[in-house]
């Protein structure tokens, strides 16, 4: 059994350079206590390029494959073939995204990985811009966002991409969503992940303080809200059609808006639109179950 | 050994074979899709034992052997054209990842216009991404190189293009003589990466380099291209002593006459007859033949120039603004040359026109009537009713 306690058994080295409460770093330090030091992680452009470490130091005790923005499920499909050829089939290869190298450049790629059913495990930390270049608008980036593409009454107008329906569309054997706030949940999800064999995706909540403008120290808060409130519903879906609910939130999205500077130009009317997006979706899902 | 009758897709996919390459990814676009094509089936019938993928682009058939390479596998992809030009990111990242990953690549013209026929001008266009690129002639040669290419990138650590010319050489069927696999055994080693994902030794590969280091690592990169011309006569040598056949980065013939073509690919074939033909007639004619393009080995052919008369380049590519490619890189050769020959540069056979006998007649012609060029570049055969 692997020690869980928060401060034990850690893959992600201190001193690395993740802004102060991090939501992304925080996910990584979750997923390798789950899956362990038998893991290879490829990384493409984006926050955890600069967080793994420049040149010469690293920030994980596993090995890391840096790749190009388009290619993380790839490279890591290229990892896996290898390593079956050379007859270890029990490394996990990990490829390791932001929702820019998932939602956007990287689509193609994971989605052609996902059709092979190559057997790895996706990860996209969804921090909802690109953030390592200082919050661009991407297509994970929700509805009513001011960022620095989408700026002033320019705020983002259209919905966040649905990645979850996008990856059970797929038939993958695993998908399921997970938040930093959560940590047991994320770390069993890993875990199952690990078990079973070909594409495994998990959709993780990584709240970025820097990006969404709220104090470091509400970062975990942030992302419990999100889930709390059904912005950011934890579930899983089996081979793309069996899906399970993990928690179900019973709170108005109006106060995890309010928080936020990234939403602070938003009137009363346009949360309440929100709040009727954000129910419909969550009936779409209960559906689903 | 034996001699077979095939492609020189195939005689690439059979090079493949034999070197005992542990991953292949592949997407397809004509011309190269037979290489992939055999390759596949290789491995499903098992007489290949490699792990192949069906990538959904070529940028991701480059990005899954740059994973594959980096775990420790011999790696393999082929392309062409749009296909390459679509690579182009990932060529860099091969190439600074210093993986010696080998590449077949079918030499055919970037569109728009569509065209499917042979030019030079994709694979000329990733010049400057850090791969060797060696330019073959036919499909012997395009086995051979495969062979030699991976013994050569893996001393290197330096990625191989090995380049043949649409459908000339890639759907042309010739005699190829194939080696047993108990040779390619023994004179490719089993790989032994300098490079690779340890889950003992735990590394970050190609991470960020900050500007104290970014310079170094792109200078040790030209140190490794500066050592390829001596090793690659080394394991030519060793090529040699095995199968007796050797092409040399360059291969000259009659380099002291008044006229010396300089050529790549297929080209050369047909030089070769018309130059035969030429000499036949008492003409003072000459041929170089230029397989390696990149490292430019600019001394080789500084070397082999310097007592032609005249010398015509003939460029199946075009670089827009400048002048035809090779042209450029033997002018930049001869510069420094005492008493160097005047370079006439003739663009020919884009998109797959023909180069004949007679296209190297009315070059020569050309060459002979003026003492010095008229033009950068003249371009043969154009129809001046289709210029807009």
């Amino acid at each position: 059994m692997r020690n869980y306690n928060l401060t034990e058994d850690v893959f992600v080295n201190p001193g690395n350079m993740g802004c102060p409460g991090c939501g992304a770093t925080i996910a990584m330090n979750l997923a390798l206590k789950a899956l362990g030091e038998k893991t290879i992680v490829t990384i493409p452009a984006c926050c955890w390029a600069v967080i793994a470490g420049p040149y010469p130091m690293t920030t994980l005790k596993v090995p890391i494959l840096h790749t190009v923005f388009a290619s993380a499920a790839v490279t890591a499909s290229g990892i896996r073939a290898a390593l079956e050829y050379q007859g270890d089939n029990e490394t996990t290869v990990m490829a390791w995204a932001g929702d820019g190298g998932t939602f956007d450049i990287g689509i193609q790629s994971l989605s052609g990985a996902a059709e092979r059913n190559d057997d790895i495990i996706f990860v996209c930390y969804d921090n909802e811009a690109y953030m390592n270049t200082g919050v661009q608008k991407s297509s994970s980036t929700p509805y009513g966002t001011n960022t620095t593409t989408s700026p002033g009454t320019g705020w983002k107008k259209t919905r966040k991409k649905k990645i979850m329906e996008i990856m059970a569309a797929h038939r993958i054997p695993y998908a399921a969503t997970a938040n930093i706030a959560y940590p047991q949940d994320l770390i069993n999800k890993f875990e199952k992940a690990k078990s079973i064999k070909g594409t495994k995706f998990i959709h993780i909540y990584a709240s970025c303080p820097t990006g969404w403008k709220i104090p470091s120290e509400i970062s975990v808060k942030i992302a419990r809200m999100a889930t709390k409130c059904n912005f950011f519903p934890l579930y899983e879906v089996e081979d793309g059609i069996h899906y399970q609910l993990n928690h179900v939130g019973d709170q108005s999205v109006r106060e995890y808006y309010k928080m936020q500077g990234r939403f602070k130009h938003l009137s009363d009317d346009d949360i309440d639109k929100i709040q009727n997006y954000i129910d419909s979706d969550f009936e779409v899902l209960l559906g689903r179950l | 050994m034996n001699e077979k009758v095939m492609e020189g897709s195939h005689a690439i996919s059979e090079a493949v074979r034999l070197c005992n390459v542990g991953v292949v990814s592949g997407f397809p676009i004509t011309p190269q899709t037979h290489i992939i094509e055999a390759i596949a089936e290789h491995c499903s019938d098992g007489t290949m034992k490699a792990k192949y993928i069906n990538v959904e682009s070529e940028h991701s058939a480059m990005a899954a052997i740059v994973g594959a390479s980096s775990a420790g596998t011999r790696a393999f992809t082929a392309t062409s054209s749009h296909g390459l030009a679509l690579m182009h990111e990932l060529l860099h990242w091969a190439a600074g990842a210093r993986l010696p990953i080998v590449m077949g690549e079918v030499n055919r013209a970037l569109g728009p216009g569509w065209n499917i026929w042979t030019d030079q001008t994709d694979s000329l266009s990733q010049r400057d991404t850090g791969w060797i690129q060696l330019y073959c002639e036919d499909g012997q040669e395009a086995l051979d190189t495969v062979i030699f290419g991976f013994r050569l990138a893996e001393l290197v650590n330096l990625p191989v293009m090995v380049i043949i010319d649409a459908f000339l050489v890639s759907h042309t069927y010739e005699a190829v003589s194939v080696p047993t696999q108990d040779e390619v055994n023994e004179f490719l080693p089993a790989f032994n990466p300098r490079i690779k994902l340890d889950l003992e030794n735990p590394q970050a590969l190609n991470q960020m380099a900050s500007p104290q280091y970014y310079m170094e690592m792109r200078k040790s990169m030209q140190l490794a291209m500066e050592t390829v011309e001596d090793i690659y006569d080394e394991v030519e040598d060793e090529f040699h002593d095995t199968w007796g056949r050797r092409y040399g980065s360059v291969e000259g013939i009659n380099l002291d006459a008044d006229v010396v073509f300089v050529t790549s690919g297929t080209a050369t074939t047909t030089c070769r007859l018309a130059i035969k033909d030429l000499t036949d007639k008492g003409e003072s004619v000459g041929m170089l033949k230029i397989k390696m393009f990149r490292p430019f080995p600019a001394k080789g052919i500084q070397n082999a120039l310097k007592n032609a008369g005249k010398v015509a380049v003939v460029d199946r590519n075009f670089s827009f603004g400048a002048g035809g490619i090779f042209a450029q890189e033997v002018k930049s050769s001869l510069c420094n040359l005492k008493d160097a020959p005047v370079v006439f540069n003739f663009i020919a056979g884009l998109g797959g026109r023909d180069i004949t006998t007679d296209t190297f007649f009315e070059m020569y012609e050309k060459v002979n009537a003026n003492d010095i060029p008229q033009t950068e570049s003249e371009w043969i055969g154009i129809n001046e009713q289709e210029l807009k």
